[in-house]
């Protein structure tokens, strides 16, 4: 079995990236998870995060919001509304982001109040990961 | 018979007509290339998505608990017609064609018994379609300010779409778009996408050779999260196959102006010229049953 698998990461405006990986670790809404080759057929929605994909020439980091990946044996294709490379995401981005998150949040209502809360938390948490403040524009 | 100098002025105005038109034709086939990477760069994204949807659907589809989306509210009898047409004028029957059809559909619908509500999108279909249905208007999308249509854009539409559903202000929803064949023909298109509709649900799944995918979270969940998302794709793509539609008929109605206005402006030189020798003939015929009166 090939130890490598096709990574392709699509947004609605154009192809951000494809190629092959050795591993790509995705946020998924039931919690993080890593495809490799041989991993089974997936499909799994996404909760807002870091895409990290370990590749060939390196490792790359994207930050990802709202979409879902498809997993089978030999590749991934991750469809997502929003995405950015880490390098990239600037606060002023994430501030945008994590204002329309709140604003969705106080819009919503009954259980998509839950989710939107939810969302808002998971978006806030990437902030944090990748060392944007978040406190500006927090709950 | 108009005099020379009339003659000078029509040809000198025509010349001037042509190079607006050559030149907004140059325009055209410039932003038509832009219009067409962007709707190839946003087909793979489309693609992927109808076909995990369809999937997905076809699998969830028959159940009383799909989503509502999915499911339609079991009634047709209020019908919303989202018009989408472009900011300007000047492109030939696009406008036109896609107004005709709406207004086919609408005439259709009427003849029925149901209720049609009109959401337009872009100037041209509006003022077209304001004239006759003006109390079926229940919004506009202005697009007039947006130079490159993005995600962002079908997003909002797909929202507001979305809250009158949820607020049941409709039970079907019909998108008119032209759909981009080549730079000579655009053809205009109704397609259904509340409740959403898959036409190669089934080809989908066997294309796949029949992997059986795993679902996380649990089928419904991700359908229910997905449908909206699948809203705002699919007029996303409607918007971007306008677009170039509406620069490839652009394109060609200007370089068929242009054209025209070459074969009249060759017509108007003969006739000046024609003229301008009459006149000169005329001179001598004087000048010498002049000279023979003498």
């Amino acid at each position: 079995m090939a130890d490598t698998l096709t990574f392709s990461l699509v947004s609605p405006e154009r192809s951000l990236a494809s190629g092959s990986a050795k591993e790509v670790q995705i946020p998924g809404a039931d919690g993080d998870l890593t495809a490799m080759a041989g991993h089974a057929p997936l499909i799994t929605t996404l909760r807002p995060g870091l895409l990290h994909v370990s590749g060939p020439d390196g490792d790359d980091d994207y930050v990802v919001t709202g979409g879902f990946a498809e997993i089978s044996a030999e590749g991934v294709t991750v469809l997502v509304e929003r995405a950015l490379h880490q390098k990239e995401m600037t606060q002023d981005i994430f501030n945008d982001w994590v204002k329309e998150a709140k604003e969705a949040h106080q819009a919503a209502s009954g259980d998509a109040a839950d989710s939107a809360a939810k969302l808002l938390a998971d978006m806030v948490a990437v902030g944090g990961h990748i060392g944007l403040d978040s406190s500006q524009a927090n709950l | 018979m108009p005099s020379l100098k009339d003659l000078k002025i029509r040809i000198e105005s025509i010349k001037s007509t042509r190079k607006i038109t050559k030149a907004m034709q140059m325009v055209a086939a410039a932003k038509l290339r832009r219009a067409q990477d962007a709707a190839e760069n946003a087909r793979p994204y489309a693609e992927r998505f109808n076909a995990v949807l369809g999937q997905l659907a076809a699998s969830v589809g028959g159940s009383d608990s799909a989503p509502k989306l999915l499911r339609g509210t079991g009634k047709d009898d209020v019908q919303l017609l989202v018009v989408m047409t472009a900011e300007r004028g000047l492109c030939g029957g696009f406008n036109t064609n896609i107004v005709k059809l709406a207004k086919q559909k609408i005439a259709e619908l009427k003849a029925s018994g149901k209720t049609v509500k009109i959401l337009t999108v872009g100037k041209k279909g509006r003022e077209q379609l304001k004239r006759e249905y003006a109390d079926l208007f229940v919004g506009h999308v202005d697009l007039t300010e947006v130079k490159r249509i993005g995600y962002g854009n079908a997003q909002d539409i797909a929202k507001d779409l979305l809250g009158k559903f949820e607020d049941e202000e409709f039970d079907v929803c019909t998108i008119f778009y032209s759909e981009f064949v080549n730079v000579v023909s655009q053809v205009p298109t109704a397609q259904q996408i509340i409740p959403a509709t898959f036409e190669a649900a089934e080809d989908g799944a066997e294309a796949d050779g029949g992997v059986q995918y795993d679902y996380e979270p649990d089928e419904e969940t991700i359908l229910a999260d997905l449908l909206p998302r699948g809203v705002a794709t699919q007029i996303f793509a409607a918007l971007l196959e306008n677009a170039a539609s509406e620069q490839g008929a652009r394109m060609s109605a200007m370089d068929n102006a242009t054209r025209n206005a070459g074969e009249m402006i060759d017509k108007l030189t003969i006739e000046y010229n024609r003229s301008r020798q009459a006149v000169i003939t005329n001179e001598l015929i004087e000048i010498i049953s002049g000279a023979e009166a003498l």
